[in-house]
C-alpha cells in the first residue's frame, strides 16, 4: 500500500504544483469531479435506501445554496474578521429583488440570468448601507447591530405588503429560462442541479481571486490588528466596506437563484436561524477557508434536512405514543448550539483550518519543545 | 522649513484634554527624541501626526504641506512610518509578510526588493525567521519586525513608540544602535521613550513633554546636563 502511495507521490507533487499555479483551473476540475460524484454516490447502499436519485440531487442543489452563503459569509467573518450574524438580510434581499420583477404580482417578467447580476448588485449596496454606519464597531457591537439589521428586513417585507405580499410572500416566482434550448421545471432536478455547481465554481473563483489580490491582504492586515493595518497604510474604512459588499453580494447572488429555485419568497424562509446556519458553517468547515465552510455547511444542510427527517420516519416506526409526538426536525437549532460549542471548546480553527491559522499553531507547538 | 512641524496641537480623547499645544519639529536628517512619563501625551502626540487620532485645533505639515486633516493611509504614503506602541506585528503572519505588509502602498517591484535586503540587512535576526510566524518570536525580535515594517514604507520620518519597552537592556543596546544606523542612512527619527538616559545618548535634540505640554526644548546634551531633568527622568 505504501508502495503503491510513494510511486504516486511524484505525480501528486507535479498536479499540486500544477493547480496551485492554475488555482481557477483547479477549482473548475475539483466541482465537476464533485459535481459528477455526489449523484453516483447517492445511489450506493446507505444512501442510495434513504431517497431516490431525483430527491438527492435536489438535495444537494439546496445544500450548495447553503454552501455558497458560507462561503459568502467567510469573506465577512474569515477574511475580515468581521462577526455578522444578520447575514439571511442580503439573502432575502436578492430573493425579494429578483420574484418582484419575475412573477405575477406585478405582472413583471424580467429574465433570470442578467437577474443574477442585479441580485448581487442589491446585496452589495445594503451591504455597504450595513457597513458604513458600523464601521466603528468591533467584535460584540457589531454582532449587535447586524443580528438586528437581519431582524429588521424580514419585519419590513413582512409589512411592505403592496410590494412584498406580506405574510404571503411572493409565489410563482419565474424559473430561470434559456431560450429556445432549456426550460427549468420543478420536477426535473437536474438544470438546477448543473446550474448550482456552475455557481459554486465561478464564487470559488472569484474568491480565491479576492483573497490573493491586494484587497485579502487588507482583509488579513484588518482581521489581525486593524491599527495595525493603518500604520501600513490600509485604508481600513475602505476594505471593510469591500468584505461587506462583496458577502453581501454573493448572497443577494444565491438569493436570486433559492428564489427562482423555491419559486416562492416569503418573510419566514429568511429568520435568524438562517443567519445562524451560515455562522455554524463557517465556524465548523474553518473560518478562513472557503473550501472548509462549504463543506462545513454541506455536512451541516444533509443532517438537518436528511437525517433528522430521517431520524422523524424510523421513530414512527416504533409507535411509542411520546416519540411520535417529537419532530426532529426543530432539533436543528440544538444541532447548530452543539457544532457551535463544541467547536469552540475543542476544535476552534475549525475541521478544515486555513492554512495561515494551521502554520501558526505548528510553530507554536515548535517553540514550546 | 522643516521636515515635519506641530504648532499648537491639541487633542482630546472626549472630554479629556490630551494635548495641550504641542508644538515641536523634526528637521532633515535628524533625530529627536520626546521624553515624558506615563500619561504625558507621549503616544497622543505620535497617533495625531499619523492621523489616527484627531487634532481639535492647531497644524501639523510634512514638509510644508498640511497634513492634520490627512486619512493615516495618505500620511503613510506621503512619508510618515511608524511603529507603534506594544510592536502591534500581525501575529499570525511570517515576518516575511509582515514586511510585505509595511510596503502595501508601493508597487511590487526592484526597489522594494532591495528595501527587503536593507532590512534584513539592518535586522539580520529577521532574516533567520523570514518564513516564521510574528507571534511566536521573541520581544525584541517584535519589535525589529515593527521598526522593519515601517521601513518598508520608505518612509522620510520614522516615528518610534517606546522601542525598548519590555527588552533586555542588552537588546535595548542593539535597538538604539540600529535607530542610529537607520538615521545615518538619512531617515529622520522622531523618538518617544521612557528609557530617557538612553533616548538623550542617541538623539540630537529632546523635547520633555508634561501633561500635554511641551516644557522643556534643547540640544540633548544640555538636556541631560539640566538638574531638573537629572531629577526628574534620569533618576540622578
Amino acid at each position: 500500500m505504501s508502495a503503491l502511495i510513494a510511486r504516486f507521490a511524484p505525480w501528486r507533487a507535479r498536479s499540486n504544483a500544477y493547480f496551485a499555479q492554475h488555482r481557477s483551473l483547479g477549482v473548475l476540475v475539483a466541482v465537476v469531479a464533485i459535481g459528477v460524484l455526489l449523484p453516483l454516490l447517492s445511489r450506493i447502499p446507505p444512501f442510495g435506501d434513504l431517497q431516490s436519485m431525483n430527491a438527492w440531487v435536489n438535495a444537494f442543489t439546496i445544500a450548495g445554496i447553503y454552501a455558497l452563503l458560507a462561503v459568502g459569509l467567510n469573506v465577512v467573518i474569515g477574511f475580515a474578521g468581521l462577526l455578522d450574524l444578520g447575514y439571511a438580510a442580503f439573502f432575502a434581499l436578492g430573493g425579494y429583488t429578483y420574484a418582484i420583477v419575475a412573477s405575477p404580482f406585478f405582472d413583471i417578467h424580467l429574465p433570470f440570468w442578467p437577474m443574477l447580476i442585479v441580485g448581487a448588485l442589491i446585496g452589495a449596496m445594503f451591504g455597504i448601507f450595513l457597513g458604513a454606519p458600523t464601521l466603528r464597531l468591533r467584535g460584540d457591537y457589531l454582532a449587535i447591530v447586524t443580528l438586528g439589521f437581519g431582524e429588521i428586513v424580514p419585519i419590513v417585507l413582512l409589512n411592505s405588503d403592496p410590494f412584498t405580499g406580506g405574510t404571503n410572500g411572493l409565489g410563482g416566482v419565474d424559473k430561470p429560462v434559456i431560450p429556445g434550448i432549456l426550460e427549468f421545471t420543478l420536477i426535473n432536478p437536474w438544470p438546477f442541479y448543473v446550474l448550482m455547481m456552475a455557481m459554486i465554481a465561478l464564487i470559488m473563483i472569484v474568491v480565491f481571486r479576492l483573497q490573493d489580490s491586494r484587497i485579502g491582504r487588507a482583509w488579513d492586515a484588518v482581521r489581525e490588528d486593524e491599527l495595525a493595518a493603518e500604520s501600513s497604510g490600509v485604508n481600513t474604512v475602505i476594505s471593510k466596506l469591500q468584505a461587506f459588499a462583496v458577502g453581501a453580494a454573493i448572497a443577494g447572488f444565491v438569493g436570486v437563484f433559492n428564489a427562482a429555485k423555491l419559486t416562492i419568497v416569503a418573510p419566514d424562509q429568511f429568520k435568524f436561524v438562517v443567519s445562524i446556519s451560515a455562522v455554524a458553517a463557517v465556524v465548523l468547515g474553518g473560518m478562513g477557508n472557503p473550501v472548509g465552510v462549504a463543506a462545513g455547511a454541506f455536512v451541516i444542510y444533509l443532517v438537518q434536512s436528511i437525517f433528522l427527517k430521517q431520524l422523524n420516519t424510523l421513530v414512527d416506526n416504533f409507535n411509542i405514543p411520546v416519540l411520535k409526538e417529537v419532530d426532529f426536525l426543530e432539533f436543528q437549532y440544538v444541532l447548530y448550539g452543539i457544532v457551535l460549542v463544541l467547536m469552540m471548546l475543542r476544535r476552534p480553527q475549525g475541521i478544515f483550518p486555513a492554512k495561515r491559522r494551521m502554520r501558526l499553531f505548528k510553530d507554536s507547538e515548535g517553540a514550546g519543545k | 522649513m522643516s521636515l515635519l512641524e506641530l504648532k499648537d496641537v491639541h487633542t482630546y480623547y472626549g472630554a479629556v484634554h490630551a494635548l495641550r499645544g504641542v508644538s515641536l519639529k523634526v528637521e532633515e536628517g535628524e533625530i529627536v527624541t520626546l521624553i515624558g512619563s506615563n500619561g504625558a501625551g507621549k503616544t497622543t502626540t505620535l497617533r495625531t501626526i499619523s492621523g489616527l487620532e484627531r487634532a481639535r485645533s492647531g497644524s501639523i505639515t510634512l514638509n510644508g504641506k498640511s497634513i492634520e486633516h490627512t486619512a493615516p493611509h495618505e500620511i503613510v504614503r506621503l512619508g510618515v512610518g511608524h511603529s507603534p506602541e506594544g510592536r502591534r506585528v500581525f501575529t499570525r503572519m511570517s515576518v516575511r509578510e509582515n514586511l510585505e505588509m509595511g510596503a502595501f502602498l508601493r508597487k511590487p517591484g526592484a526597489e522594494v526588493q532591495a528595501d527587503f535586503k536593507k532590512v534584513f540587512d539592518l535586522f539580520p535576526r529577521l532574516k533567520e525567521r523570514e518564513f516564521q510566524a510574528a507571534g511566536t518570536m521573541s520581544g525584541g525580535e517584535q519589535q525589529m519586525l515593527a521598526i522593519g515594517r515601517a521601513l518598508m514604507g520608505q518612509p522620510k520620518v520614522l516615528l518610534l513608540d517606546e522601542p525598548s519597552m519590555g527588552l533586555a537592556p542588552i537588546l535595548v543596546e542593539q535597538i538604539f544602535d540600529i535607530i542610529k544606523e537607520i538615521n545615518s542612512r538619512g531617515t529622520a527619527v522622531l523618538l518617544v521613550e521612557q528609557n530617557a538616559m538612553m533616548a538623550l545618548g542617541i538623539a540630537n535634540r529632546g523635547y520633555i513633554l508634561q501633561i500635554g505640554e511641551v516644557t522643556l526644548e534643547d540640544d540633548c546634551k544640555k538636556l541631560a546636563n539640566n538638574p531638573k531633568v537629572k531629577e526628574a527622568y534620569l533618576g540622578v
